[in-house]
């Protein structure tokens, strides 16, 4: 039989976990940009728009990742739209992001006094003016702290995939455990590996959120 | 001919309704005085003219532009008329410079090098140019509202609405906003302004609205309306009996 040492365990489950850390990095950007649209529609004064940006972030957000993982995997197939793992791992981490950060947004939006809605329309801006000149810009500043503490939650959410066949950090552990038969020491390393991603994130989120409500708004 | 025509003006919020057809018409360099217990509808009448609120009966028209509740007509109609507010609402992440400066780029898309010289000179006009770079929040009350006329100033509307914009200030601070608001009467500037300040009226306007009760009690010169009101709820107002 084979004998492993420590360093092959966790040189391999590093290896792995660069894949981790690509579909974090990408299902986070990918959400944000898909995120902004949701939001641009959750608050335009479009009734039909703000029910369907309603109905996609409750959808997203009353329902498992895990279901929405294999609705987008089994259910693609179906239509006739062969998916890879790599493929379904990222659409829907995606979805699930820009759900949850259009919500994030929109609260932070919300919490902009409607005196700046009612200056900057005085000032005949439009609504696309507003956002983009008047309250995005002071929306930004208190979105930053909870973004970044979700982006732990994208992190973890790629656990998942696993499930689906995706290589990543969690997938790798269970095929090393399965050749080393040494669940505890490979997972243990794991869960380090993923401490090590995360708990930077959410510290600074952490030490954002105490800087910008400390700091002037603008310095 | 009026500069700001309001014909039968009807506004509900929900069962209660607070503009029960309000008719005035304003006409070009005159300035208006609107008085009236708070509910009276004064400051909702004021927010239906750049349409803050929409109306449900009558018609608004600023110089030739109607009122209507789609962007277009809106964005024509406030290119018009300028609003100041009680609560200022400069926008707190931008300079008192690039507060007066970002309605004319953005809007009108004017060179940024034409609206600093503009922003210049509206807050010269105000009295501080020297804060041209200063935040809002590095501001007084008073030094934020004036901010607020200038950059309500660089759009070079036809008339300005301003609502209660002495009444967050503390009273020392009152002074200064309202000597800007006098010298732009002055100059010939169209003035709407629902305010608590009687003297200022007084001195200032050319004509005196008390609202009451959704509808236009009594109107005329100050003189008249201050000396001489006609009914038992102006002289009730203004502690007369």
């Amino acid at each position: 039989m084979t004998q492993f040492s420590t360093w092959d365990i966790v040189s391999n489950l590093l290896l792995a976990a660069r894949w981790t850390v690509l579909l974090s990095i990408l299902a986070f950007i990918g959400g944000g940009a898909v995120g902004l649209v949701v939001l641009y529609c959750r608050i335009a004064r479009k009734p039909w728009l703000q029910r369907a940006a309603n109905l996609y972030i409750e959808l997203f957000q009353g329902t498992p990742l895990l279901m929405q993982l294999f609705l987008i995997f089994f259910g693609l197939p179906l239509m006739g739209l062969d998916v890879s793992p790599w493929a379904a791992a990222f659409v829907s981490l995606t979805l699930w992001t820009s759900a949850f950060l259009a919500e994030i947004w929109r609260g932070c939006v919300e919490s902009i006094p409607k005196g700046q809605w009612e200056a900057s329309s005085s000032l005949a801006m439009s609504f696309f003016e507003q956002l983009r000149y008047v309250v995005l810009p002071q929306a930004l500043r208190i979105a930053v702290p909870p973004t970044v503490g979700f982006s732990v939650q994208v992190v973890k959410g790629t656990a998942l995939t696993s499930i689906i066949g995706f290589v990543e950090l969690s997938k790798a552990a269970t095929i090393i455990t399965n050749a080393t038969f040494e669940p505890f020491t490979v997972y243990g390393f794991a869960a380090l590996i993923y401490f090590v991603l995360c708990w930077p994130l959410s510290k600074s989120s952490q030490l954002l959120e105490r800087k910008l409500n400390v700091a002037h708004h603008h310095h | 001919m009026s500069l700001i025509t309001i014909t039968e003006v009807r506004k509900s919020f929900g069962q209660n309704e607070v503009l029960k057809g309000i008719n005035l018409d304003v006409a070009a360099g005159e300035v208006i005085a609107i008085i009236g217990k708070s509910g009276s509808g004064k400051s909702t009448l004021l927010r239906c003219i750049n349409g803050l609120e929409t109306i449900n009966d009558g018609s608004i028209t600023v110089a030739g532009a109607q009122l209507a509740p789609d962007e277009v007509h809106l964005r024509a109609l406030r290119l018009k008329v300028g609003m100041i507010f009680q609560g200022f609402n400069l926008f707190p992440h931008l300079t008192a410079g690039r507060n007066v400066m970002l309605s004319p780029m953005v809007v009108k898309k004017v060179s940024q090098k034409e609206a600093e010289a503009e922003a210049r000179v509206r807050l010269e006009q105000v009295g501080l140019a020297h804060k041209f770079d200063a935040y809002p929040d590095e501001l007084s009350g008073g030094q934020q509202q004036r901010v607020a006329i200038a950059r309500a100033l660089a759009m070079k509307p036809l008339a300005l609405l301003c609502d209660e914009i002495t009444s967050a200030l503390d009273p020392e601070l009152v002074n200064e906003v309202l000597a800007v608001v006098k010298k732009l009467a002055e100059e010939g500037m169209t003035l709407l302004m629902v305010t608590h300040e009687m003297r200022f009226a007084r001195e200032v306007c050319d004509r005196v609205v008390f609202m009451h009760q959704g509808r236009v009690h009594e109107i005329g010169p100050p003189e008249e309306v201050f000396a001489n009101p006609q009914t038992a709820e102006l002289r009730q107002f203004l502690g007369q009996s």
